[in-house]
């Protein structure tokens, strides 16, 4: 199972968990958005946007009903949700958490590679 | 919980004291709220007692005309439906036309589900709501704005409140050839023409909050003004006394310049007689006789 961000150690979150996460991120302030990708890799930091980024919401029925509708029209993606915070000095995500994985999923395997001079190198490979 | 056992029936709602005490007459729309708000203090006593239920739809239309404060009431009732706990978050999203349609195709969409996501949690009032439709273009991107509307307002009712407001003959017309629309409305609201003394209270009501008074005279003076402008073309009820007290305040500022040099503040309080006789309106009457 791939994991990254945050409570990806932890069982799949329902929509009620999810809701209340993101009202944390609302309450902060933050812009949540929803992005999805089907490259796991942990290199793989630009995930395709599902929409824009919400600004302006006071309440996480918006987003979860935006959640689900990229969990529809992508079933066998990773999505995830992530919260940017605009604050001067920050101006980052403060929050991404993956909230769908496809049935099966990708494992990483390591690769050993022969270079010059009997050095080894590795790189992931899903 | 035993069946026997009695459950305290309350109203607790300040939102709707302050309505019912704030705003001057609108009887009818007073009544109508307080049955929603009795209806859903009813509903909470039912849940706690494991009696289920739908939550019921309140998607209202205020109609009426100009200036008896369809929008003043709407921003009351959101805050009214948070303190009764239906919606979570009790913020008011006003929109109109431009807000929801767009400009050109597949651009309404996106545009109506934004503003959508930003009530839900909250009230979307949508001001002059007949726009959305307009039956002489049969391209019009409103058609499909109202369609989203209708989706999202019968799926997700407890998410979010609509209000669609406007004057009440083009609303029934828009009602007519939205049928939909019309019948996911559980709430019509009328919102009446005040009386003259309504009128006079709001405009003591108005005056009072700007730290201002009414001379004697100039109380008969208004009362004459209101019954005078009512007759008029052009009447809209709350804002044209608004208006014609705004004007008020003007002349009086200018009279008290004519003046001394000095004023006190019992002249920078009180507007007399003839701030107000100077109208336009009493004109025609001194032109009559």
């Amino acid at each position: 199972m791939i994991t990254q961000g945050q409570f990806s150690f932890l069982p799949p979150l329902t929509d009620r968990q999810i809701a209340a996460q993101v009202e944390y991120a609302l309450g902060k302030g933050w812009a949540v958005s929803v992005e999805h990708t089907d490259d796991p890799h942990p290199r793989n930091t630009y995930w395709e946007m599902h929409g824009m980024p919400m600004f302006d919401l006071k309440d996480a029925a918006g987003i979860l009903a935006e959640i689900n509708e990229c969990r529809r029209t992508f079933p066998e993606h990773y999505l995830r949700v992530m919260a940017f915070d605009s604050t001067r000095g920050w101006e980052t995500p403060r929050m991404a958490f993956i909230v769908n994985r496809p049935t099966n999923e990708p494992r990483l395997r390591l690769e050993r590679e022969e270079a010059a001079g009997r050095a080894l190198r590795y790189t992931i490979r899903t | 919980m035993s069946a026997a056992q009695p459950l305290p029936l309350q109203l607790d709602a300040p939102d709707l004291e302050a309505l019912e005490r704030e705003l001057v007459g609108l009887a009818p729309v007073k009544t109508r709220v307080r049955e929603i708000a009795a209806l859903l203090a009813v509903e909470k006593l039912r849940r706690q007692a494991g009696l289920q239920a739908e939550p019921p739809a309140l998607h209202m239309s205020f109609t009426g005309n100009p200036g008896t404060g369809k929008t003043t009431v709407a921003m009351r009732m959101a805050s009214i439906l948070h303190g009764l706990g239906y919606v979570r978050k009790g913020h008011l999203v006003a929109v109109t036309r431009d807000d929801l349609v767009g400009q050109y195709i597949g651009h309404t969409a996106p545009k109506t589900r934004e503003v959508l996501k930003r009530a839900m949690g909250g009230v979307l009032f949508i001001d002059e709501a007949y726009y959305l439709y307009r039956p002489e273009n049969e391209r019009d991107y409103g058609q499909e704005a109202i369609e989203i509307l209708l989706q999202v307002m019968e799926n997700q009712r407890d998410d979010l409140v609509v209000i669609l407001a406007g004057y009440r003959d083009r609303m029934t017309k828009f009602f007519a050839s939205n049928p939909g629309m019309g019948s996911r409305i559980a709430h019509h609201v009328e919102f009446p023409d005040y009386g003259e003394a309504e009128l006079f209270a709001i405009a003591e009501l108005m005056l009072g909050r700007m730290h201002y008074r009414l001379s004697e005279d100039a109380a008969d003076a208004l009362r004459e003004y209101i019954a005078l402008r009512k007759a008029q073309p052009n009447f809209a009820n709350a804002r044209s006394i608004r208006n014609a007290l705004d004007r008020a305040r003007l002349r009086h500022a200018s009279r008290l310049f004519s003046g001394a040099a000095q004023v006190t503040l019992d002249q920078l309080m009180t507007i007399a007689a003839e701030d107000i006789r100077a109208s336009r309106v009493f004109a025609a009457q001194r032109a009559q006789p």
